[in-house]
């Protein structure tokens, strides 16, 4: 046989009891061709265009899923940026649109469509302020429809203005959805990917082509038992044999992206290499940093231990796929990863420590539970040091917090299903108002003049 | 002709028949056994069969709902996969 027992073993085990899947297959839809200044007109051809291709997609998702024995998780759209496209439509064309947005997928059976947003790092156009203010009743009325904003980026700066207003909505949005769950459905970003396959804070940038799909690959489980078997080597040795199973991990996502785009005949674009967790057994990440030595998450050695592991990931992923791209960090959204939430519940994680990690790998303060009588202006201010940091070195960060009503510190909520449960984190009382509300925009670093 | 390759792997408690069971399912649909192992891993047999599926109707959908029959009444854990994926994550 051209294979040893061991490697055909080897491949079966991870996705039989390591938790190997394809987290997401995402197709990016450019929607720029369905503008119509007669809003039937124009819904009507979104939601023609979303639905054909997302019953394309989930057809041909579950017959690679059959040939490779892999599964797909997720079937997911993203679309041109929201505000992009209503800019010559009445007032509540954005609204009308997410409506359309959210038939379509679910008429399609696409679990979550992404793209409701704007790229407001410098500043707003009528129609991305007309969206953003739209956000809380978006969120609240629609089921399937995800929605980001890049508030933030290396080359402009932050736009505190947005930022500011982001510290209400936010509130707003939890105010309106139980237990705040809206907010679930929203990420604000510094640097946003144009090709993240991964919501809430995916679209299709407006640099790609008409299509394009994406792919997530998922891998915590496999990278644990890797770094279990491994428990007596070195660092160096550590990092050599997470590499080889990134690769190989890589590969797999590659080969699948590539035969489902080409047997949907749209452009394959990227593989993001990001681990990304759910609440399985085992499947954490904060699972495989506590696999490496350290007791629990957030414990001193916590940020070095996870930038090791990042790196790996990396290495063995550039060297599977000349298509890395989106996000390809390190996910550690507290809610969704059992581990993570269990360093919360004992206070061996704070956001402090959170942030610590975005500066290294992680790309942001993911599913974070606040207390629901956060001020604004605090819920602003965690939102400008989370993208300050992304801004400051050339990365993306983003934020996906929940000031859940009601809740104090150290309080339990469950969001349900796969978007967890969790326990809300303590936020410093000391006030930053009068900082944030200096508004204006923050400039880009030095580091931005590289012509 | 290329070869259309699956590898069908079995993973469960040794006992008479595995293979007779599978062999003769992967027969009756005109599928050509390449080649195949069997040992004893961690205490569980584990076969491992690659197959030809290229004069086949059959789907690999089609073999799995055959094989999990075969799985519920024996118990085991049966895997089909196409072996491009195999290619892909051991091969450079």
């Amino acid at each position: 046989m051209e294979y040893t027992l061991d490697e055909v073993m080897e491949t079966v085990r991870m996705t039989l009891y390591h938790n190997f899947d394809i987290r997401t297959a995402t197709l990016g839809i450019n929607l720029k061709d369905c503008i119509d200044t007669d809003i039937e007109n124009f819904k009507s051809n979104v939601y023609d265009k979303v639905t054909e291709y997302g019953k394309k997609l989930v057809y041909e998702a579950g017959k690679i899923e059959d040939k490779y024995g892999v599964p797909i998780i997720n079937k997911r759209i993203s679309v041109t940026p929201v505000s992009l496209i209503v800019e010559s439509c009445s007032e509540d064309a954005p609204l009308e649109i997410a409506k359309t947005l959210d038939r379509a997928a679910r008429d399609a059976k696409i679990d979550f469509i992404g793209g409701y947003g704007a790229l407001v790092q410098k500043g707003m156009t009528r129609a991305d302020s007309r969206l953003i203010d739209s956000l809380p009743e978006m969120l609240s009325s629609t089921e399937r429809v995800c929605a980001f904003l890049n508030v933030a980026s290396t080359v402009s700066g932050m736009n505190m203005d947005a930022i500011i207003k982001l510290g209400n909505i936010l509130k707003d949005i939890a105010s309106k959805t139980d237990n705040g769950i809206g907010c679930t459905k929203f990420a604000v970003f510094s640097n946003a990917p144009e090709d993240n396959p991964f919501m809430a804070g995916a679209f299709h940038g407006i640099g790609e082509p008409d299509f394009s799909l994406n792919i997530g690959i998922s891998g915590p489980g496999v990278v644990r038992s890797v770094v279990e078997k491994n428990r007596d080597c070195d660092l160096t040795g550590l990092s050599e044999v997470i590499k080889r199973t990134a690769f190989k991990i890589t590969r797999a996502g590659e080969l699948i992206g590539r035969e489902l785009a080409s047997n949907m005949d749209v452009p394959f674009g990227i593989v993001d290499i990001s681990l990304a967790s759910t609440n399985k057994v085992g499947d954490s990440v904060a699972g495989i940093v506590e696999m490496m030595g350290i007791e629990k998450m957030g414990a001193p050695g916590s940020t070095a231990a996870l930038a090791l592991l990042i790196d790996a990931v990396k290495k063995g992923g550039a060297m599977a796929s000349g298509n890395v791209g989106g996000l390809s960090g390190t996910f550690i959204p507290v809610s969704e990863d059992s581990g993570m939430n269990e360093a919360v519940k004992c206070r061996a994680l704070s956001i402090e420590k959170l942030e610590a990690l975005t500066a290294v790998c992680s790309v942001g303060l993911d599913m974070i539970a606040i207390p629901g009588d956060t001020p604004a202006e605090t819920i602003s201010a965690i939102i400008a040091d989370e993208l300050s940091i992304g801004v400051v070195n050339g990365k993306t960060t983003g934020v996906r917090l929940i000031p859940v009503p009601g809740k104090k510190a150290g309080d339990y909520v469950n969001f349900g299903g796969l978007l967890g449960e969790t326990y809300v984190m303590d936020i410093s009382t000391f006030s930053s108002r009068d900082f944030i509300l200096r508004g204006g925009r923050m400039p880009a670093p030095i580091t931005s003049m590289r012509n | 002709m290329p070869k259309d390759l699956v590898f069908i792997t079995v993973i469960g408690k040794d006992q008479k028949g595995i293979i007779a069971r599978i062999s003769n399912a992967v027969f009756m649909h005109n599928i050509n056994i390449e080649d195949l192992n069997q040992k004893v891993m961690d205490g569980y047999f584990v076969m491992t069969m690659l197959a030809d599926m290229t004069d086949s109707s059959a789907s690999i959908g089609d073999i799995k709902k055959e094989f999990a029959e075969i799985e519920k009444q024996m118990d085991l854990n049966i895997q089909v996969q196409h072996e491009n994926i195999f290619k892909s994550m051991h091969r450079v």
